[in-house]
């Protein structure tokens, strides 16, 4: 069964209105500014708020799988040991450890999608499914839980990077109402160095969605060093229009580092230090780009 | 401090208005005192109160400042607080900590202190309605009291509570003394057994219109006056229009845009010089009532859109320029601030049930968003009729984060009166006035009894009735935490707990009704509600249409954590003992870390959305909400509930011992309805729908204060999901909500370095204040309250 990591209500920027984000956990891609490095890994993983540790050792008491010791006074997890059981969490006096993964049938899922119908009436809204990656979970689930959410009446948006089989999107396309499609950089050497992978898959299935009528914002990270200049600009806004990709809305999302710090919690390190926001002057530069391209409905952010 | 105003004039106005250390004054307090010795037990007492008022407009300092289109001081000038010693007479040492505490200070004159002492003192000392309560109350109820079970509304200040209606400006006050005069004629004497009583009610109306009356007849002249020394041409001719306006109101009704504002700000200062009544008074609908004015206005080309604006913010400074009457003691605790909550609704519907907002609405938005004072509290009311537009305005001057505008949802207001009793008319007429409550504008007295600590009582369920804060036993034996083998036994001993308490605090009440009745009628707040004249009969004693009063319940947040946190941990889930956490509330907490932990970070939580909390919320509300509402008050109407606590929150928390939710002793208890703080994190959705889980329509108001970063509400999407909540919230009959949008840093700077941020306002409760002025307590409440960030 596919692990959540987290479902954010009242999300008013991952698609049109007030919607409900859910968040999968487990992606085929490494980007460098991953804001949730807690949904890359396909397992359940222990985040732990390091720096508040008091060393008092309850966590390692009670921990069945001997995953935590005390290095310095801090309690340490070793991730390849924790099996995600969150013992220590409730065990935790300072309250610092969190689970992330948590199992929901379609069923549950569903329920805590519908809590918030209301606001998706009033407003427009709806699901997001999102990540990690959607598309590369167990698509009978994936499939299963759209189909209900549309019965309801829920609009469904899909939050994607495109990296996955083509039939995955076929699957689901009669029941999603738009696809957030994330473009990073045309160029493949770029592509590679940030992202770990090349760009072809996700540009052959984003040429294959447009042909088969979806609603499709195109989202743009958008990052200082990386994509945030004119070339790179240019090539994606050329590529859209030489591959005639029928696009709705191009988001325009400016890089920030506000997830770096979540790198600490999973044991890991952040390798995007260097990495830099464009300036607001940058940003509505880029915007006017794809307005003069004919990309009218371009926003700053989601 | 940055200059606000439209113009220079009005930014000069502004100014000195909110840089005017408030003060004391006791020329009202003199000029009562004269008359009382001159004419006690000579003049029955509605007449009586009817001469104290005459006497001080008779004589009382005028004032006009420098630039002001619309006159009149309650006091001698800006920021003036006259006393009221036939309510609460000050004792000297009051009078010194007013002048000298570090918050909401009032400066006291050298020679007050003496003349207090000499005169005042012993006159007032044994006759003030506080000394009568304090004499006519049970011991159980002052242990209760003291110990924070509840508070008092009507132990320094006077009932009130209440809103003008278009009665106002559709009459003059000679008409009103011809009205009174024909209640007088036809009373039957020989029938009619209170027939006596009611005509001395009536003259003290009529004495009352008189004192309005040589109010405006001096202040007409001494615009003259002051014109007649006037060089400038352009103030020469403004003096001789309010000379002339004077002429006109309030004897006469008024006939421009202008006479009506100043026709309301004479009503006002005559409620409010004739006692100091909770809420000062309002001018309630005022876009609807001041519509008819502004249209004629721009038809005859006698008024603009600027010219009109300009008026009202005239009138937003006298608002300001009158602080709170001076409170001390739990009073004080209750109601920490200078807001006198003068409220005004915009919006909303019309009496016939169309949609409400009108060019005048949208003008008072704009000088709300100008003069960003703190009065009069500004608030819009929302129906569904309401265009998108308007509501989006309100929306974009509520995003700037210093909490006006507050949303009300007129659907539930009208659907609140109307169970109530009101007729569907009156119902539409009416709003929210003070905080939250709920009111029929001109035609009610809803009067607000005081605050009643809930989670207090379940303090008391768990020690036996004990109170160890004062060491007294103030509730039933039932028994302590241990004895109560099921949640069931538990909740049944907090419902006999809380309707012992309940009636202590009822039974109260209506005694002080009943001294209020007898000693201090309200002749002048008489002759503009409904149905006084008619009935011969007083606001203060069910003179009224409608007589309602509230008991304002606090805490539900907390309460229900509490009792959420014993269920889930001792009952359900077993984590521990009952013996083990009243061991842990006892030690505060301090070496009970576990348990700590679990009931305040793995336990359900109230503003989650999480039916297991919420439940117990609505068994809470449940219960109070129909132990209260229907008992029978002393005036001919019944109790209600609201869900509020101005600051009351933080003075009950602090009468209290750590509780099951983890919250330490002494720290504040969670505010009107909203969680308690850090408890909600499922961001501002399943805030609202725990909260709209809430039956508002069996209340008289409740308050959801809801925080958010700026970064939330930011452009125009940020903008557009602000209406949908509000909309969304009040679809599912939420009654108020309103927004603090201020970053958590900025908080915190302005906490260390109050002087760099003098101008900061935020939403307190129901109200706004500046962040200076609040105690430490409240901001780091404030400060902790949870914030709403999802970007």
């Amino acid at each position: 069964m596919p692990l959540v990591s987290n479902i954010q209500r009242y999300s008013i920027h991952d698609g049109d209105g007030i919607r409900t984000t859910v968040f999968f956990k487990g992606c085929p891609l490494k980007c460098v500014w991953c804001h949730n490095p807690e949904t890359q890994s396909f397992h359940k993983q222990i985040l732990t708020n390091r720096e508040k540790c008091v060393g008092c050792g309850s966590c390692e008491k009670v921990c069945p799988t001997k995953a935590i010791s005390m290095v310095d006074g801090k309690a340490v997890t070793d991730q390849l040991k924790c099996n995600g059981c969150g013992n220590c969490v409730t065990f935790c006096l300072m309250n610092l450890r969190e689970v992330a993964g948590t199992e929901y049938t379609v069923k549950e899922l569903h329920k805590e999608c519908k809590k918030d119908e209301m606001f998706y009436e009033q407003s427009g809204g709806g699901v997001t499914l999102s990540g990690g990656e959607v598309m590369v979970q167990d698509m009978d689930y994936i499939e299963k839980l759209v189909k209900r959410l549309n019965k309801r009446g829920f609009t469904v948006t899909i939050d994607t990077c495109g990296y996955a089989p083509y039939e995955n999107f076929q699957r689901i396309l009669p029941y999603v109402e738009t696809f957030l499609y994330d473009i990073k950089a045309i160029d493949n050497n770029v592509h590679k160095k940030y992202i770990g992978v090349d760009n072809n898959l996700i540009l052959d299935n984003l040429e294959k969605l447009s042909a088969d009528g979806a609603r499709i914002y195109i989202r743009i990270p958008t990052v200082k060093g990386v994509n945030a200049d004119d070339e790179s600009m240019h090539a994606i806004i050329d590529w859209l229009l030489t591959h005639k990709i029928n696009v709705a809305q191009v988001n325009l999302l400016p890089y920030h580092n506000t997830g770096s710090s979540k790198y600490a919690r999973l044991e890991g390190k952040y390798e995007g230090e260097e990495l830099q926001t464009p300036t607001q002057e940058e940003m509505e530069h880029f915007m006017a780009m794809f307005h003069d391209a004919g990309f009218h409905h371009t926003k700053i952010g989601g | 401090m940055e200059k606000r105003g439209m113009n220079e004039r009005i930014q000069a106005l502004r100014e000195l208005s909110v840089s005017t250390q408030p003060h004391i004054d006791l020329e009202r307090a003199k000029s009562e005192t004269e008359t009382y010795k001159k004419y006690e037990g000579t003049l029955s007492v509605p007449e009586l109160r009817g001469q104290v008022l005459y006497d001080y407009f008779a004589t009382k300092t005028l004032y006009i400042g420098e630039g002001e289109l619309i006159v009149g001081e309650k006091g001698d000038a800006p920021q003036a607080a006259p006393t009221f010693p036939e309510l609460c007479c000050h004792t000297v040492e009051d009078m010194h900590v007013m002048n000298d505490r570090d918050l909401i200070n009032f400066s006291v004159k050298e020679e007050d202190y003496g003349y207090q002492e000499d005169v005042i003192i012993p006159y007032w000392e044994r006759r003030s309605i506080r000394s009568k309560i304090i004499a006519n109350m049970t011991q159980e109820w002052r242990d209760c009291y003291e110990a924070g079970i509840f508070t008092e509304f009507m132990e320094q200040r006077g009932p009130g509570h209440t809103v003008g209606s278009v009665k106002i400006y559709e009459k003059g006050f000679l008409d009103y003394k011809e009205e009174i005069q024909k209640s007088i004629d036809s009373l039957d004497f020989i029938n009619d057994t209170e027939a006596y009583d009611k005509r001395n009610q009536l003259r003290g109306m009529a004495k009352s219109c008189d004192a309005i009356m040589v109010l405006g007849k001096r202040y007409a002249e001494y615009a003259r006056e002051l014109a007649a020394k006037e060089t400038n041409e352009k103030r020469k001719e403004e003096l001789l229009q309010i000379a002339a306006n004077c002429d006109v109101v309030p004897a006469h009704k008024p006939e421009t845009f202008w006479q009506a504002i100043q026709m309301y700000w004479f009503v006002h200062l005559g409620v409010t010089s004739e006692l100091n009544p909770w809420d000062a008074y309002s001018p309630g609908r005022l876009d609807q009532h001041l519509n008819p004015f502004y249209k004629k206005g721009k038809e005859d080309g006698s008024l603009n859109d600027e010219k009109a604006l300009e008026l009202l913010e005239c009138l937003w400074v006298k608002f300001n320029n009158q602080p709170a009457p001076p409170k001390v003691g739990i009073t004080l605790k209750e109601s920490s601030t200078y807001t006198d909550f003068a409220n005004i609704n915009t919006g909303g519907i019309t009496p016939d049930g169309e949609n409400g907002v009108n060019g005048v609405s949208y003008l008072i938005l704009d000088c709300m968003d100008e003069m960003k004072l703190l009065q009069p509290s500004s608030n819009v009311q929302i129906s569904k009729k309401t265009p998108q537009k308007f509501l989006k305005r309100a929306c974009e001057i509520s995003r700037k984060g210093w909490g006006q505008p507050a949303f009300y949802n007129t659907e539930a207001i009208i659907q609140e009166l109307l169970n109530a009793g009101k007729s569907l008319e009156d119902a539409r007429r009416g709003g929210t006035s003070g905080c939250v409550e709920t009111g029929a504008f001109g035609n009610e007295a809803y009067i607000l009894t005081g605050y009643f600590n809930i989670p207090k009582v379940f303090e008391l369920t768990l020690n036996n009735g004990f109170d160890k804060m004062t060491g007294k036993q103030l509730g039933l034996k039932l028994g302590y935490g241990t004895d109560f083998k099921t949640y069931d036994e538990l909740f049944e001993a907090f419902q006999k707990q809380m309707k012992y308490l309940i009636d202590i605090k009822i039974e109260g009440s209506n005694v002080i009704e009943k001294i209020y009745a007898e000693h201090m009628p309200a002749p002048f707040l008489s002759i503009i509600t409904n149905d006084c004249i008619t009935n011969g009969k007083d606001y203060n004693a069910g003179g009224a249409r409608y007589n309602t009063k509230y008991l304002q319940g606090v805490g539900i947040g907390t309460i229900t954590d509490c009792l959420a946190a014993v269920k889930y941990n001792v009952y359900d889930e077993k984590n521990f003992t009952m013996e083990e956490l009243l061991a842990a509330l006892d030690a505060n907490f301090e070496g009970y870390e576990r348990i700590l932990n679990q009931v305040k970070n793995h336990s359900p939580k109230y503003g989650n959305d999480d039916d297991y909390a919420d439940d117990i919320m609505k068994s809470v509300f449940g219960f109070y909400q129909k132990e209260v509402t229907g008992r029978k008050n002393m005036v001919g109407g019944t109790y209600r509930v609201n869900m509020l606590p101005t600051t009351c929150h933080v003075y009950f928390g602090d009468v209290m011992m750590a509780s099951a939710n983890g919250r330490l002793a002494h720290v504040p208890v969670s505010e009107g309805i909203s969680p308690e703080k850090g408890a909600d994190v499922n961001g501002p959705t399943a805030v609202i729908k725990s909260c709209a889980k809430m039956d508002h329509l069996q209340t008289g108001g409740t308050l959801l204060n809801q925080k958010f970063t700026p970064g939330v509400v930011a452009g125009e999407e940020g903008l557009d999901q602000m209406a949908n909540l509000v909309r969304a919230y009040f679809n599912m009959d939420g009654h108020h909500i309103q927004f603090n949008v201020i970053d958590r840093e900025t908080l915190i700077a302005a906490q260390k370095n109050p002087e760099e941020y003098k101008d900061l306002i935020v939403r307190v409760a129901g109200y706004s204040d500046h962040f200076r002025n609040l105690s430490k307590a409240l901001q780091d409440e404030i400060i902790n309250r949870t914030e709403q960030s999802f970007c």
